[in-house]
């Protein structure tokens, strides 16, 4: 009974680790592209999440502050908008947002340090997380697009019959393991099989090559940060729909770093393996001695794991072998 | 003529390499300190030191302390809530274990606690660098925040989970507690502040302050001349930390009267004080200052332009001063890396070729 409520345990730690997995491919993504750390992935999927639930809500943007400015009392234009369209609509303005990064900030940053750069995308975090909630407002938000929740009754039934325990499994963490799956196939078909695909491994490899075969830096870069708005956008959705669209949904990202830093920056592979291993270390953690020490260590054990694994292995478990030269 | 250095010569290396080499420069900041120590005091009412000189002062400390580390040492830290959190809890505990000690010794030994603790999480720093040491600082934050949340020996097993200062006195003077008047509160921040300025100084100009440098441009370069990477990034987080316990012992002990741990030292701290040595200017003591400045007025003009003046919620008020502290710190990266700082220093080139721009 303990083992199998244990491997209950596991699993949902599987599960939640195919989540962190989610958002730390937006993170792998950029990274490999343009060699920037991109800390707003988090917020991006905040962004992205309110801004679909905006759009499906049919909310007028910057109510708050045409309100405020204007005297008005506008909320709503009176309509819904079905969730594909929205879906859709976000992604076409993730890919806007993408744009103006490119052109507003990493066009002047090239060739600056790694650190840099990283700093630069804090303050990109700050910015996006007071345009979100200008824009639809800071309340907690409710997402539905028609995804499947609760108790998955399949699954309890089954394991009741042959193991005599029924697991608790949620319906939509099995959608979010599926959705992930797919996507993480596609993207690595995208980057293996297609011209745009070898045009950002070239661009990740090495700029000014890249740059001297006629590869336009510029629409690489859009390009990554689009599908890496995607990539946020879905996280967004599966996150959202499981707990609100509210501002602790940024606060993955920050789940999404040890992830990568087990994991290593530069692969897609160590991500999800990285995720698979914290989400179920730190359930298990959690489970056997968190109640020992007081509880909520999922805080920090994350954190503590990378840090530890890093000093034994700095460049994570698949990551490429840093080599200094002076 | 304003702002000449014409006539004043240095007739020695050691008058050559003073801190302010400027005559003018030298004075205008003996009088900035005399008013801030003689005329402040007596003109401080409570609103101005709670909401304005009092946090300046405090998170100075700390932007000090941030910028030898990331500044000088060149070693990004985000855990500096998680550090300032062991300094106002040190001398939390240090306060109520012994009451007959005076406050302000207590504050420096919590700095030292906080020294001890910042060595420990420093030392991965010479197995990994840049972001990906960055990234593991923040295991101190969320690790420091959490100890001090859920083991109830830090907070004295009080019922709230809160650490509230008890009341102690320097030469009459409460100086922590709830009867602490105004200028009491701002003279003893003003006394840490500009004490620990002159030792920041003074360390980052000297041998110590050269390694930190040397470490900060090219670590490996410098190893091959001879610093030792293992004494130069371990002083760096000691002094750092020692600086950013010290403000956190003030945060709680002078400023806040009480304080929770993930409220009063949560990340957001960390990013705060990061953000201010970025637009204040990264390697400068006259940055951390200038940073601190900003970034603790923006808030109140704000909210005293958005909120009192043109009746905006308050709310929209808060996420216009994200949107706006974001587009700063990317503008200051992108056009002026140096910060504040260097516009500073830029406009006292130019006032000293004044008229003429050549």
């Amino acid at each position: 009974m303990e083992f199998l409520y244990a491997s209950e345990v596991l699993l949902n730690g599987l599960m939640a680790g195919i989540m962190y997995s989610l958002v730390a491919l937006g993170f792998v993504l950029i990274y490999k592209a343009s060699g920037v750390f991109n800390y707003a992935q988090g917020v991006m999927a905040l962004f992205a999440a309110m801004t679909l639930v905006g759009i499906m809500e049919g909310r007028v943007p910057f109510a708050h502050l045409i309100n405020a400015m204007f005297g008005m009392h506008v909320t709503n234009f009176g309509w819904t908008v079905p969730a594909i369209l929205g879906i859709a609509l976000t992604a076409l303005i993730m890919v806007g947002l993408a744009i103006a990064i490119e052109k507003l900030v990493l066009k002047h940053l090239v060739g600056q340090e790694p650190i840099i750069l990283f700093m630069a995308t804090i303050g990109l975090a700050w910015f996006l997380e007071g345009l979100g909630d200008v824009m639809w407002g800071a309340d907690v938000k409710t997402l539905d697009v028609g995804l499947p929740q609760g108790i998955s009754e399949t699954i309890e039934a089954a394991t009741d019959r042959w193991l005599g325990y029924g697991f608790f499994v949620d319906r939509l963490d099995v959608w979010a393991a599926g959705i992930a799956a797919l996507l993480v196939a596609a993207l690595v078909g995208f980057a293996q099989y297609t011209k745009q695909g070898r045009a950002m491994r070239a661009v990740a490899d090495d700029h000014q090559a890249a740059l001297s075969v006629g590869i336009s830096l510029q629409f690489i870069w859009v390009m990554v940060w689009s599908i890496a708005g995607f990539v946020a956008l879905v996280a967004g959705i599966m996150w959202g729909t499981k707990s609100g669209v509210q501002f602790s949904l940024s606060l993955i990202a920050l789940k999404a770093l040890p992830v990568l830093m087990l994991g290593g920056f530069t692969s897609i592979p160590g991500a999800i393996v990285g995720g698979l291993i914290i989400g179920m270390g730190e359930k298990l953690f959690e489970y056997f001695i968190g109640p020992m020490v007081g509880g909520a260590t999922e805080n920090w054990f994350a954190y503590v794991l990378a840090l530890i694994f890093l000093v034994f292995r700095p460049q994570g478990l698949f990551g490429e072998r840093i080599i200094e030269r002076v | 003529m304003l702002y000449r250095e014409a006539g004043d010569f240095k007739t020695s290396y050691r008058d050559d390499g003073q801190t302010f080499p400027i005559r003018l420069d030298r004075w205008g900041y003996y009088a900035i300190l005399a008013v801030a120590f003689l005329v402040v005091p007596l003109v401080i009412d409570s609103y101005w030191a709670n909401a304005v000189l009092v946090p300046f002062l405090i998170y100075a400390i700390a932007a000090i302390g941030l910028n030898i580390l990331t500044g000088y040492a060149g070693q990004v830290s985000l855990g500096t809530g998680g550090f300032m959190a062991v300094g106002a809890y040190a001398v939390y505990k240090l306060m109520t274990a012994f009451p007959g000690v005076p406050i302000v010794l207590l504050i420096v030994v919590a700095g030292v606690i906080t020294a001890i603790v910042g060595v420990l999480f420093g030392l991965p720093s010479l197995r990994i660098k840049g972001f990906y040491l960055a990234v593991a600082t923040l295991a101190a934050q969320f690790f420091l925040v959490w100890l001090f949340n859920k083991v109830p020996w830090f907070y004295n097993y009080s019922a709230s989970g809160q650490i509230n200062a008890p009341e102690r006195t320097m030469f009459g003077w409460a100086i922590t507690g709830p009867a602490t008047t105004a200028p009491a509160k701002y003279l003893t921040c003003l006394i840490f502040a500009v004490v620990l300025a002159w030792v920041a100084r003074n360390l980052t100009r000297g041998t110590v302050g050269r390694k930190w440098m040397a470490i900060r441009d090219m670590d490996i370069a410098a190893e091959i001349i001879g610093v030792n990477p293992l004494t130069a990034k371990l002083s760096a987080f000691a002094v750092s930390s020692f600086f950013i316990g010290i403000a956190g012992a003030l945060l709680f002990s002078v400023y806040l009267g009480a304080a929770e741990a993930s409220e009063a030292f949560g990340i957001n701290k960390s990013f705060l004080v990061l953000f201010m040595i970025i637009i204040g200017g990264l390697g400068s003591i006259f940055g951390s200052f200038a940073g601190a400045a900003f970034l603790v007025l923006l808030p109140v003009l704000l909210k005293n332009v958005l909120v009192a003046q043109l009746g905006w919620p308050t709310d929209l008020a808060a996420h216009i001063e994200l949107m706006i502290v974001g587009a700063l710190i990317i503008f200051f990266l992108i056009v002026e890396p140096h910060g504040l700082a260097r516009l500073w220093q830029l406009t006292k080139e130019k006032l000293r070729l004044w008229p003429f721009p050549h």
